[in-house]
């Protein structure tokens, strides 16, 4: 009955805001999801991405706004009369009922008697034909997580919710679930919506990713453009790691020029937020792994161009592909840098005096007036969350 | 020494072993006594074997009469304060709600309180309103004292419950009766069903309070009281046996099929 | 269901939404049959006999209210042997379970292994023969010329019993010890099965943790399982004191006139003397004192969700 996808079954949320009493935890908000896309929001525990999640469900009441799915409003609506299905974190599976009386709880509240076939079908796409009469205890994480994914699919929603579905899995397993429903979103063809604090998991997965923090989307894009350009400090240090500098800008141009730790930093004026004037400061950010690392005695083998940081290496630690280096630096903060394991210095040590370097065109500006530490691993990311 | 060093060793299961003990004696003296032939009126000296109170357990005038009554008032004491109690325990977990203090404490106080001064109270109150006392008031009462128990009861299963488990029944389209039916229900059976159990047997061998409000009715505990003034008959010792036996073979066979079933479900 | 049907013409106007009332009142339509009959049938009682205990008169003339408070100081000089006795039998059967029924407790939740629901099975099966049955078996078994009795004088223990003022004559039923025993039996099943539960809930690893940690299994008792079983043993201590505190039927059956303890002087007052102003000040006194220890006690170990 709802398997009918016709174009434009898009999810809109417009001015979709949740209060608890003084405390709010969604700000009004206005997101589309387009049909068939696999979306991802993305942010720390209590950021309000799961309230968001379950008032698109139906499961929270919208203090103010709409849903609408297809153009169709469905605000009103209780969850039982939404065509849009959950999994759950912890997945809520019922422990009274077996796995494929599990799977068939949709379909029977919808008075449909034969349901076998589909059953047999959701049990084979997930891969667990075996254990059709276990009861959900009597599975692991892995299986159970499948049963919940299942037991939301077989109704054919418009939209399948996923609520932090894999936050229970050990990481081997997580990364092959996430395979797994990825495989299963473009053999469905439905919109996926995907709860999660693992920005990994994120950009692994989603074609489109919003990141969250208090009540508000950050940014929203794709993937790799959050990546290479964040448009807040949340944003560069909750997805990967980003070096801040902070500095005071001297000239504004197709180039912006910045002074920071006696030295000066080049960068495109295109990558900076506007407006930007001379005499203003401004964050500059760099990817650890977009930077180079040289021993001072070197210093003259570093092409001309590069933008240069000179320190010391206070801390190394080796992990395989790379060893992650931690800089004392002249731009005053403590700086991270990420060497491949291809030719190791055998100088890089505690200790050593290095200059850093990169291509200005890797460099990112951020607005100065924010706080440095937003979203960073070490204050509350995702790490302290999980 | 050997047999010293054990005994240390194992003082916590021999002490608990005796308590064991120290609670069964009465039940087997119970037993032991309704093979009794006993000269006189009392039951409580040994003096020859004989089958007679068992070959006739209703021999006593009123004895399965006010067994049946008791029956009966823990039957609907049961029923009552269950249906009740539970909707207290769904409402106490679920909601929230004003004077959620002042409800805790309503049922807190019911056990908080000695049965004595319950059972008087409610005599002054019956006796002011004009009632006549008799299964009418021991219900009444009996409902009274169950309610707690039973909520306590439930609340503790309900509060184990995960809430998601609704929404995700709703999520799956079933509406609020279907998923109290098909997934509340269910999950919470074990502890309204404990919560009845503890209600039938509280209604059952409740003594104090029936003893206040019960007029000149008779309730199978009344009877055992006024036998032990008048003289005790062996019957009574039968049906006490009989009792015991047949609760702690319901409870084996409950034990014995749901065993069965994990093994079962686990293949 | 009703809420905004129609979308709001523009998101800006958007009104905000509120739980429907329907649901909102839900709990206390839940809520209303249960509390109304405990507030008709337990705390208006409570009211009906605050009165009563205020009022004077006789059945022949009826009773009227004349706040004659000098009931309280007279069922309290007349019958404060009973009041002591009641507090100090039930603080006595208190102790006794505590300590009887905790190795059983411990071994139910510990040591059991595959016996563990046997065990279980028969701390509550006595629940199924009415107590008062129960109750008269400790006739036979204390009787005189029994057993038992012959036992403990043979080994002179009751010569020591009488010394203390426990038991009389070399015998033990009629006497405060035959009560005590009746008491602690009745209401060891109320003291096990929260100690029990309390127990049960305990980690083993926390045993092989203390353990690990230098602790002799006496020292991991002490610092560990005791500490760790305390809701229970407030719990259990609670459900035994506070009916053992206004039980008759041990004090009836077992003891003798000295013996009685204030229930049976309620019970008395209140369906022989009919003398309802009496009874009602003497329970409520009871109540007042019960409750006091129960939140004193409370209050001290610190542990506020019994319920």
């Amino acid at each position: 009955m709802t398997q009918q996808q016709t174009e434009g079954g898009d999810v809109r949320l417009t001015g979709i805001s949740k209060t608890y009493g003084s405390f709010t935890a969604v700000h009004p908000l206005d997101l589309t999801v387009p049909q068939g896309s696999f979306f991802a929001l993305l942010g720390a525990s209590g950021c309000g991405k799961t309230t968001t999640l379950r008032m698109i469900a139906g499961l929270e009441e919208a203090t103010t706004g709409t849903v609408s799915l297809g153009g169709r409003d469905i605000t009103g609506l209780p969850p039982y009369k939404r065509p849009v299905n959950t999994v759950f974190q912890s997945y809520a599976l019922f422990p009274h009922l077996d796995v494929s009386e599990n799977i068939a709880f949709g379909l029977r509240r919808r008075g449909i008697r034969s349901v076998s076939r589909q059953v047999g079908e959701m049990l084979d796409l997930v891969q667990l034909g075996d254990f059709a009469r276990r009861k959900p205890h009597q599975l692991s994480g892995g299986q159970q997580q499948r049963v919940a994914v299942a037991r939301a699919l077989i109704n054919h929603p418009q939209v399948l919710l996923l609520d932090e579905p894999l936050g229970a899995l050990d990481l081997k397993l997580r990364r092959r679930m996430q395979l797994e429903l990825k495989r299963i979103q473009t053999e469905v063809g439905i919109t996926f919506i995907h709860v999660t604090h693992d920005q990994e998991e994120a950009m692994t997965m989603a074609d489109t990713v919003a990141v969250m923090n208090g009540g508000r989307v950050e940014q929203l894009g794709a993937p790799a453009d959050l990546y290479e350009n964040p448009r807040t400090t949340f944003v560069a240090n909750f997805l990967g790691t980003s070096n801040l500098i902070e500095g005071e800008i001297v000239s504004a141009g197709t180039d912006v020029v910045v002074a920071a730790g006696g030295g000066k930093l080049t960068l495109p004026g295109g990558r900076c937020p506007s407006p930007v004037r001379s005499g203003g400061k401004l964050l500059v950010g760099i990817r650890p792994e977009k930077m180079s690392l040289t021993h001072t005695d070197d210093a003259d083998r570093i092409p001309e161009g590069r933008n240069r940081v000179t320190g010391r290496i206070t801390d190394s630690s080796f992990i395989g592909v790379s060893t992650q280096y931690v800089v004392e630096s002249t731009a005053g903060t403590a700086l991270q840098v990420y060497e491949q394991n291809i030719e190791r210095d055998s100088r890089f040590q505690p200790g050593a005096e290095v200059i850093l370097h990169w291509n200005p065109g890797h460099t990112f500006g951020l607005d100065a007036a924010q706080s440095i530490d937003a979203g960073a691993a070490g204050a509350d990311g995702p790490e302290a969350v999980a | 020494m050997p047999v010293l060093r054990w005994i240390r060793r194992n003082l916590v299961v021999l002490a608990g072993l005796l308590t064991l003990a120290y609670m069964i004696l009465p039940n087997v003296v119970v037993m032991v006594f309704s093979f009794n032939r006993p000269k006189g009126r009392f039951n409580y000296a040994w003096q020859e074997f004989s089958l007679d109170a068992w070959s006739d357990p209703c021999g006593v005038a009123d004895l399965c009469g006010s067994l049946s009554l008791s029956l009966r008032i823990a039957f609907w004491a049961t029923a009552g304060a269950t249906a009740l109690g539970t909707m207290i325990a769904f409402a106490l977990v679920r909601y929230r709600f004003r004077a959620r203090g002042a409800v805790n404490s309503l049922i807190f106080l019911p056990m908080a309180m000695p049965e004595v001064v319950m059972a008087a109270s409610l005599l002054t109150l019956f006796l002011n309103m004009g009632a006549e006392l008799g299964f009418w008031t021991v219900l009444i009462a009996h409902i009274m004292f169950c309610l707690s128990f039973v909520v306590t009861a439930v609340k503790a299963r309900v509060m184990s419950m995960d809430p998601r488990l609704e929404e995700a029944a709703r999520d799956l389209y079933a509406g609020p009766v279907q998923t109290f039916v098909r997934v509340t229900l269910p999950i919470a059976a074990p502890g309204i069903a404990a919560g009845a159990l503890l209600a039938f047997a509280l209604s059952f061998d409740d003594f104090i309070i029936t003893n206040f409000n019960a007029g000149s009715t008779v309730t199978f505990p009344m009877f055992v009281w006024g036998s032990a003034q008048r003289g005790t008959p062996v019957q009574i010792n039968v049906i006490g046996t009989a009792m015991f036996v047949i609760a702690v073979a319901v409870v084996l066979a409950g034990q014995l099929v749901a065993n069965r079933r994990k093994s079962n479900a686990g293949k | 269901m009703s809420v905004t049907k129609a979308p709001p013409a523009h998101p800006a106007e958007a009104a905000v939404r509120k739980p429907s009332t329907r649901r909102r009142l839900v709990p206390y339509w839940l809520l209303l049959p249960g509390i109304l009959w405990l507030l008709v049938f337990f705390a208006l009682p409570m009211v009906y006999q605050a009165s009563t205990s205020v009022q004077t008169g006789s059945l022949e003339k009826g009773f009227e209210v004349t706040w004659h408070v000098r009931t309280y100081w007279d069922a309290l000089t007349d019958y404060y042997p009973q009041f002591v006795r009641s507090l100090l039998y039930a603080g006595t059967a208190t102790l006794l379970c505590l300590l009887l029924g905790y190795p059983l407790a411990y071994l139910i939740a510990f040591k059991a292994g595959r016996w563990r629901n046997l065990v279980l099975v028969l701390v509550v099966a006595p629940f199924f023969t009415s107590f008062l049955i129960r109750t008269l078996a400790w006739k036979t078994i204390l009787a005189d010329g029994g057993a038992v009795v012959d036992a403990l004088n043979t080994l002179h223990v009751l010569d020591v019993t009488a010394w203390l003022g426990w038991t009389e004559n070399n015998r033990i039923l009629a006497t405060p010890m035959a009560v005590v025993c009746g008491l602690t039996y009745n209401f060891l099943p109320f003291m096990i099965l929260p100690l029990y539960t309390s127990l049960e809930r305990i980690d083993g690893r926390l045993h092989e943790a203390a353990g690990d940690l230098y602790a002799t299994p006496a020292t991991t008792f002490r610092k560990v399982t005791l500490p760790l079983s305390m809701p229970g043993v407030v719990s259990g201590t609670l459900l035994t004191f506070i009916p053992a505190s206004g039980d008759y039927v041990n004090a009836e059956l077992l003891g003798s006139a000295d013996t009685k303890m204030v229930g049976s002087v309620i019970q008395t007052q209140f369906l022989r003397v009919l003398d309802y102003p009496t009874a009602a000040a003497l329970s409520f006194i009871l109540m007042a004192v019960v409750l006091l220890v129960v939140t004193v006690y409370i209050r001290r170990s610190g542990t506020e969700d019994l319920v």
